[in-house]
């Protein structure tokens, strides 16, 4: 073969075809200020990348918490610095947490959304014994069979979703003796979750028409459709993530199959990406801002007043997570993560912005926490972009406990390691 | 019964081709020509999209999808004339460094101006609906897709095959010395190649914006794809890119019919093959000056 200077051009196309698959793996640095005597926070999240959209609610959520914590006098009386950076992926979320507890010295790591990175973040926690709180990440896994003393769950588990949804399946005759055909993304989060949705439809007397897993890179659902088409399932369950969900439930609705749609897993983010008249179905949601209670209602009003547009329920974790940790360390006066640990394993009561306050369980570090399900308005109905689902009751309802919903011991044990 | 869906997958998996193919042959335009691999070609496709939804609301979706390809390519002259023009003849290595940092810089300007959330956008309600024929079922927006690409192609084709500046782009491709000794100057010929090819890919972006989710990293999501197809239909050949579209929508609507966990492995799968058996790609014209 001809070695000339230009004889690489052809594999250079290749070396392309790898480069362009690696643009998706980078991440952007973020602009570190520092403030001597001020306390350090660190929030790793995907700011870029599929789950990207929910990464930037996150921050949004999280500086807002921030602002408002320093204006009210900040944790014992010093300012709190935020250092905030994209996670990227399972090992570069490892990195960053490393540096942000070894060089940085922040007292508490927050954020995440990928399960994946999410416990890669904990197991650096757990091992320099500091704070991890979880704003987005679902997998039942991370509370149970990977749970961990400094980790905790301001995001509902999976089965809190689950059960959420269930319940107005239940409620609608969507369950017993029905066929489900499931669409599941096919890596953790996903996995988890169709484990959890699979004996929630055993139990109750469901089977599964098909289930079938999906790559995350798939954007074309039109093979997908087809085939549901032919199996006529009584529902098509979604067990997706993020932008595939605004996919989905574009082209289903591009298709127009006749079949009720139901999902476990969802983020406001996904239907205001879809837009009005492309959305349908029923699904799980852990928190929106038509929610009102007096707390509720302060925190979207300085939200909009912020950024110019309603938060998102991803805003709504890292908000959340960020204010337990300071009250926590407030009320306890010490920013020692273990002493923090005791405080909240103690069962410390907390306004979560919904009707009911919620604790983080001490065996699993879980928060335990109302949930709702939503149903897309008629076109019609819809006022403007944000308006487009209207909000159930609180799940469980106002008699029963808030662990109903959650996994048991037995479903889900957890064991801490020392 | 089983045949029949059978049949109808491989009936969508054409349709489902067009989705890469746009993209795929403006890849192999600028990298035939110039030697590039514009890693940035995904960009221009996001742009496509944005500038499709924040002209739809004044043009409407017609006038969307003649404009925001127009607009694209004068974005494309411009990173032409400022940028690619330098590397045509450098180290490859050195193109891909510069169109992966202009990927990453596009990508996060969308982000900057139209923050990350995915901004909505619907099917037109003329082009709402399905067709049935029999047992099959079509959307009639993805009809209209195949129409727009297969007129694109074709028209495209016609430029290449039938007209003198084509001639010129052909005889380029193949021997670039010979036509600098001829005294015919490549360098406009390579400016209106590389607007032509991120025109195609602002088309596909208007295209593909009402039946998928609009945001920043959206061009990198089908950019990989769109490079298998390339790599698969061979280098320099523009049938070859075609066929190669259609045969991964084929294989993909295939495998999520038989086996559908490996649905998108499937086309990687295909790529490793052809490259095994015919390292050119399935209809890769032996071209000296990359041999």
């Amino acid at each position: 073969m001809d070695r000339s200077p230009t004889s690489r051009r052809r594999r250079s196309l290749l070396k392309g075809a790898g480069a362009a698959a690696a643009l998706g793996v980078a991440g952007f640095p973020a602009i570190v200020r520092a403030q001597s005597d001020a306390i350090r926070i660190g929030h790793l999240t995907p700011r870029t990348g599929f789950l990207g959209p929910l990464g930037e609610y996150a921050v949004m959520g999280v500086n807002l918490a921030v602002d408002e914590i320093n204006a009210a006098g900040g944790i014992m009386g010093r300012k709190i610095d935020l250092i905030a950076e994209d996670s990227v992926n399972p090992q570069t979320a490892s990195t960053k947490a490393e540096r942000l507890i070894e060089r940085d010295k922040v007292v508490a790591i927050i954020g995440e959304i990928s399960s994946a990175s999410g416990l890669a973040i904990a197991q650096v926690a757990q091992r320099n014994r500091i704070l991890f709180f979880n704003t987005g990440c679902n997998s039942d896994e991370l509370r149970g069979k990977s749970c961990n003393r400094y980790m905790f769950h301001t995001e509902a588990a999976n089965s809190m979703y689950v059960s959420a949804c269930g319940q107005a399946l239940l409620r609608d005759g969507m369950v017993k003796g029905k066929k489900w055909y499931s669409l599941t993304a096919d890596y953790a989060f996903g996995h988890d979750l169709l484990k959890v949705a699979k004996r929630f439809m055993t139990a109750n007397g469901g089977a599964f028409a098909a289930d079938e897993l999906v790559a995350t890179d798939v954007a074309d659902f039109s093979p997908y459709l087809l085939k549901i088409r032919n199996a006529k399932p009584d529902l098509v369950v979604s067990n997706l993530a993020g932008a595939q969900i605004t996919n989905f439930m574009k082209q289903y609705l591009e298709f127009g199959l006749p079949f009720p749609v139901a999902g476990f897993g969802f983020d406001t983010a996904v239907a205001w990406g879809a837009g009005k008249g492309n959305v349908l179905g029923i699904w799980p949601l852990v928190w929106d801002s038509q929610l009102k209670t007096p707390a509720s209602q302060r925190f979207t009003d300085a939200f909009v007043k912020k950024y110019g547009k309603p938060p998102e329920n991803q805003a709504w974790g890292d908000y959340m997570s960020t204010k337990h940790v300071a009250q926590a360390m407030n009320e306890i006066k010490s920013t020692d993560s273990t002493k923090v640990v005791e405080h909240l394993e103690k069962g410390a009561k907390f306004d979560i912005l919904k009707a009911r306050e919620g604790y983080y369980r001490g065996w699993d570090h879980q928060l335990m926490q109302e949930m709702y399900t939503i149903t897309f308005k008629k076109a019609a109905d819809v006022k403007d972009r944000w308006d487009l689902f209207t909000l159930s009751p609180p799940v469980p309802a106002a008699g029963q406990s808030l662990e109903v919903i959650a996994p048991t011991r037995e479903e889900n044990n957890c064991t801490m390691p020392a | 019964m089983m045949l029949i869906e059978i049949l109808e997958q491989v009936l969508n998996g054409l349709l489902a081709g067009a989705y890469y193919l746009l993209i795929a042959l403006g890849l192999t335009l600028i990298f035939s020509l110039g030697g590039l691999v514009n890693l940035a070609h995904g960009a221009f496709y996001a742009l496509g999209a944005y500038f499709a939804i924040k002209l739809a609301d004044t043009l409407g979706f017609g006038g969307a999808l003649v404009v925001s390809p127009l607009a694209v390519a004068l974005i494309g002259l411009v990173v032409e004339r400022l940028l690619f023009r330098r590397f045509y003849r450098e180290d490859p290595a050195l193109g891909l460094l510069l169109t992966f940092g202009l990927a990453l810089v596009a990508e996060q300007a969308l982000r900057w101006i139209f923050g990350a959330a995915p901004i909505p956008f619907s099917i037109p309600p003329a082009l709402k609906g399905q067709i049935f024929v029999g047992d099959f079922i079509y959307s009639k927006y993805r009809l209209l897709m195949l129409a727009i690409a297969a007129a694109a192609v074709a028209g495209l084709w016609l430029l290449l095959r039938r007209t003198p500046f084509g001639r010129v782009v052909r005889a380029g491709v193949q021997n670039p010395d010979m036509v600098a000794a001829l005294g015919i100057s490549l360098s406009p010929y390579m400016a209106s190649v590389v607007a032509l090819a991120v025109a195609l890919a602002a088309l596909a972006g208007v295209l593909l914006a009402p039946i998928s989710g609009v945001h920043p990293a959206m061009g990198t999501d089908i950019l990989t794809a769109s490079f298998v197809v390339v790599v698969i239909g061979g280098l320099g050949s523009f049938w070859g890119v075609v066929w190669a579209a259609l045969i991964v929508g084929v294989v993909r609507g295939l495998t999520v019919y038989f086996f559908p966990p490996a649905a998108e492995a499937s086309m990687y799968l295909l790529m490793v093959l052809v490259l095994l058996f015919r390292p050119r790609g399935l209809f890769g014209e032996r071209i000296q000056r990359f041999e």
